[in-house]
């Protein structure tokens, strides 16, 4: 079954065509990949999956994109309600200037989410979730900016995670972090993916390889090819994949 | 050339030192239990200043209490909502231009809008009002640089997990330029507790101890100018120019501890 549905989406920034055509289809619970150069438009694309871009001026899109057989652009659709089933893990780990409990627990609050018990036993759910339930569980009232940049990012995931979410879209995670903190992201998504439906845009193709199961190749806009992470990477049916995962440019 | 720079900063330092000192040399001697807690005797030339010390708490209460929301609030507006469009470069205009006008000037507006067209009267209220007029450009300037420092990265990651605009503005943004803010309040303020020219005409410059914010009074820089000018008494305009710089000094370390404070407890370091 899948979660996520998009047919001819087209984008536009004012007078610049960002994406061009995408059609995808996302399943429940596995991990998709998004690849390609740099300004190739991965991130506008999940971006577009949370309407995020709805806030950037000169943003105009037409097709469709389905969650769960709903239109997300639909004038009816509240923004928040579907943030709240798509939530976003940003290439820099952004936690808020407050404790850790408090950065955990600020999607509950904000959808009004006030029992005391609840939040606790949550907030100790999704850092556990996490991983890094262990590395703070005596810091919980310390704020975040003291943490490594690789817990900063798996407390961004826990974040996400408490307001569970259905779909988790991971803009490159990785890319502003050392090799071991990657690994434990990595590790932290194969986890993951039993519960939730991951997007994952990366940089890097072993990354890919190791932790999706499909793999989409973006370039210039347009989805080249998508596949099973395994035959897009081994057998690739495009000239323009090919070049691209044997290093050829990109 | 790093001579010269260097030569500018230690200048300034002493400049500021050696003004601080002689006020506080030729101040402090005034300066007893008496002289802060009874009332002034034969205008000033003896007895204390106590209704004085209390006309300015009163006044710089009444400036921040109107200034500081108003101030901040046009700051989220501008920084938040509004863009850039016509609206905005005059609500900047005038911002800045209320900024240039001399202190005299507001005084003289306070006294006919406040004072006579809207009927207060001589009072700490009105002269509040007056004071909340000039502190307002230094807030709202400083409050929406820092509103404006907090990063995107922020904004976006509150409203990735469904805060609407104004939860991620009241609970994300603000939280992380209070700093900022209050250091915009605090400049704003400053400069209002030791206005006398912008207060002169309207405060009533009663020598009594104000019971209410709407009874007249004189606040510490009026006293001073008047013990100066009509020769009542230079020793104590010099203890009252001495307790109005130890109040200015204790309101600024205070709070800049408080922030120092916050921020580390915010920062994590």
């Amino acid at each position: 079954m899948n979660r996520i549905e998009v047919e001819d989406l087209n984008v536009c920034f004012d007078d610049a065509h960002i994406l061009k055509d995408i059609n995808i289809k996302i399943p429940k619970n596995t991990v998709t990949a998004l690849i390609g150069p740099s300004g190739c438009g991965k991130s506008t694309f999940i971006r577009t999956l949370n309407r995020m871009n709805d806030v950037i001026s000169g943003f105009k899109h037409t097709g469709m994109i389905y969650l769960d057989g709903e239109d997300i652009y639909d004038p009816k659709i509240d923004v928040v309600d579907l943030r709240k089933k798509v939530g976003m893990v940003f290439q820099k780990p952004n936690p808020f200037p407050k404790s850790i409990f408090d950065n955990v627990a600020y999607g509950m609050k904000v959808h009004g989410i006030s029992d005391k018990d609840v939040i606790q036993e949550r907030v100790e759910e999704s850092l556990k979730s996490a991983a890094l339930w262990d590395e703070v569980k005596d810091k919980l009232d310390k704020s975040a900016m003291g943490l490594s940049g690789g817990q900063q990012q798996r407390l961004c995931i826990a974040r996400t995670i408490a307001i569970e979410p259905e779909v988790i879209l991971m803009d490159e995670p990785c890319s502003a972090l050392d090799p071991i903190s990657t690994t434990k992201i990595e590790d932290l998504i194969h986890k993951l993916k039993d519960d939730f439906t991951i997007i994952i845009v990366t940089h890097n193709m072993q990354q890919a390889t190791r932790v999706s199961k499909y793999t989409s190749f973006f370039l210039h806009g347009e989805i080249v090819e998508s596949n099973l992470t395994e035959r897009l990477f081994l057998e690739p049916e495009d000239k323009r994949t090919e070049d691209y995962i044997t290093g050829r440019f990109g | 050339m790093q001579t010269v720079f260097w030569a500018s900063g230690i200048i300034t330092v002493i400049i500021l030192l050696v003004i601080i000192g002689y006020i506080l040399i030729k101040g402090l001697p005034a300066i007893n239990l008496e002289f802060l807690l009874a009332e002034p005797i034969d205008s000033g030339e003896s007895g204390g200043i106590a209704p004085m010390i209390v006309s300015s708490i009163y006044v710089t209460l009444v400036a921040g209490i109107v200034a500081a929301p108003l101030g901040v609030g046009a700051a989220v507006y501008l920084a938040e909502y509004a863009g850039e469009n016509k609206v905005v470069k005059l609500i900047r205009f005038g911002a800045e231009t209320l900024a240039s006008i001399p202190s005299i000037v507001f005084g003289l507006f306070g006294l006919s809008f406040f004072v006579i067209f809207l009927g207060m009267g001589w009072s700490l209220f009105a002269g509040g009002l007056v004071l909340a007029l000039m502190a307002l450009p230094t807030i709202f300037q400083v409050a929406e640089v820092s509103i404006e420092a907090v990063p995107r990265s922020y904004r976006e990651g509150s409203l990735a997990l469904g805060a609407t605009k104004w939860e991620t503005i009241y609970r994300v943004v603000l939280p992380a330029a209070i700093p900022g803010i209050t250091t915009g309040v605090i400049l704003g303020l400053a400069r209002a507790i030791s206005e006398a020219a912008a207060i002169m005409f309207v405060v009533g410059s009663a020598l009594s101890m104000p019971i209410s914010i709407f009874d007249p009074g004189r606040p510490l820089p009026l006293h001073l100018y008047v013990l100066a000018t009509e020769g009542i008494s230079m020793e104590n305009a010099f203890g009252t120019a001495a307790v109005m710089v130890i109040l200015i000094l204790i309101i600024t370390v205070v709070t800049n501890t408080l922030v120092e404070r916050y921020q580390k407890k915010m920062m994590g370091r």
